[in-house]
């Protein structure tokens, strides 16, 4: 009967201190990898990519240490949910259907889009004067295509495709004059291609918001709004000094 | 009055039909009717020499022709779409020829492509309708005199015409159902203004349930236009 009793108290004694928020002094980061350059594994398994090396830093400013979790994206929000980890750090979009279960933290990182036109082309900036007759290519439904339709399909002749592979392949056979693509896909499809020299034209764009939205942020479970707290002095700091900069330099940077 | 009024309320309240959308409504609508009609008309004017010659008893007059019908019926029209927008773009110094600022556009490549489409399914009924002209009406003909060329245009011809008229009006029909595929080419036909209204608000009942009402009047013209034809040149097979 003692027994029982020192069993259930202590049982109890278990239970409320987990449901309390306690201090971390150890994260665990769910992330899904690959997604380059984002997360992924370099040839000799190790894993890297921007939330890595920004979440590591993090870390280290708050003076914790941190370990690195693999799981699948659709289980992603469950994992957290059930405490196999207690962050995601995951190229997770900020929208308010996730709010709903998950607490994001300020938005870290937002995937910049940005115009691409061929080496040789006169273009070197996107405005309604240079667009001014000129024939934009855009996927269907993308961000990139609403910002487009709205800022420039007055002007300029917006044409649509259904994948990124039929737009190269348009530009490549000179019937666009210039393409608006989320950054990392042009990057690998037209700066990075072998056939013809493209260039950027004009900035990398992220804003307005209500086009290219909240960015990418890092989950918590809802009780753990210290930890939240403490995450986003961290990330604060880091963008002031320099670090977040050297970090984004590390996966942005234009080879040129 | 009371139309218009009913009419702006009904926009006033909707998210997605606005004048913005309706516009691209539009804008697909002429570029569907020009696209189906230009590749009809041409389409019907080529379909007509190449019926005479798959008629003919020639044989490398009506083989190479054959060949043009079999391959352009035994393909999809989709891909036949696909090898002329796309692939023409690596046919090499293509790009510096005369040609380029023609098939630099979506639409002449479409056009040319169903065209050659139409003309191959055209020229098959045409072909029918000739072959099952009634021997008497030649041995007339030929009793009359007449040359091979006057026979064809006087007596062949529109005889065959009047026959083949039910059927190339279901071909009239396929046409324009089959130009649904345009938009994959990133022209902005009726399709192709439907999908992006889709993509844009995530509605696809709206968006499709009213591009294919505005295909159902189409073709009810195009139905009721056969009709009258098919009433005023085939008034003399009507059961008395």
């Amino acid at each position: 009967m003692k027994k029982l009793l020192t069993v259930s108290i202590l049982g109890a004694a278990l239970v409320a201190g987990s449901a309390q928020a306690r201090d971390y002094d150890h994260v665990r980061f769910g992330v899904d990898v690959p997604y380059e350059p984002m997360e992924y594994r370099t040839p000799d398994g190790e894993l890297t990519g921007f939330d890595i090396d920004l979440g590591n830093a993090l870390c280290e400013e708050i003076g914790i240490t941190c370990e690195w979790i693999v799981q699948e994206w659709d289980g992603i929000i469950p994992g957290l949910m059930s405490r196999n980890y207690d962050a995601i750090m995951s190229s997770m979009t900020i929208n308010d259907e996730r709010r709903q279960t998950v607490l994001f933290s300020d938005p870290y990182f937002t995937p910049p889009s940005a115009w691409f036109a061929p080496a040789d082309s006169e273009l070197d900036d996107a405005t309604e004067e240079s667009l001014d007759g000129k024939t934009i290519g855009v996927q269907r439904g993308t961000l990139q295509d609403n910002f487009a339709t709205d800022m420039f399909g007055d002007v300029a002749s917006v044409s649509r495709y259904s994948t990124a592979d039929d737009m190269v392949l348009d530009m490549q056979a000179g019937r666009l004059d210039i393409v608006f693509l989320d950054y990392p896909v042009g990057k690998s499809t037209l700066l990075d291609s072998e056939s013809r020299d493209y260039k950027v034209v004009g900035e990398m764009i992220t804003e307005p918001k209500e086009y290219f939205g909240d960015g990418f942020g890092i989950a918590f479970r809802q009780r753990d709004e210290a930890l939240a707290e403490r995450f986003n002095e961290a990330l604060a700091t880091l963008q002031d000094d320099g670090t977040y900069d050297e970090i984004y330099q590390r996966y942005f940077a234009d080879d040129e | 009055m009371e139309l218009t009024t009913w009419f702006t309320d009904l926009l006033d309240g909707n998210l997605i039909f606005t004048p913005q959308t309706l516009g691209y409504y539009w804008d697909g609508l002429v570029t569907t009717s020009q696209l189906v009609f230009l590749s009809l008309l041409a389409g019907l004017v080529l379909a007509v020499p190449l019926a005479i010659g798959r008629s003919s008893r020639h044989r490398w007059i009506s083989l190479p022709i054959y060949v043009y019908t079999y391959v352009f019926r035994g393909t999809p029209l989709l891909i036949q779409l696909y090898i002329i927008y796309y692939g023409v773009v690596f046919v090499d110094g293509i790009q510096e020829s005369i040609f380029w600022p023609l098939l630099r556009e979506a639409f002449y490549p479409a056009l040319i492509a169903f065209t050659l489409n139409t003309a191959a399914y055209t020229t098959e009924i045409f072909r029918g309708a000739i072959k099952a002209t009634s021997r008497g009406e030649i041995e007339a003909a030929r009793a009359y005199g007449m040359s091979q060329s006057l026979m064809m245009r006087r007596i062949i011809l529109p005889s065959a015409f009047r026959r083949a008229l039910p059927a190339y009006g279901n071909e009239v029909i396929f046409m324009l159902h089959a130009s649904a595929i345009a938009s994959v080419v990133t022209l902005m036909d009726l399709t192709g203004a439907a999908r992006f209204v889709y993509a844009r608000f995530y509605a696809p009942f709206e968006a499709f349930l009213f591009v294919a009402a505005i295909y159902l009047c189409l073709t009810f013209a195009i139905l009721y236009f056969f009709r009258f034809l098919e009433k005023r040149l085939l008034a003399h097979l009507k059961p008395a």
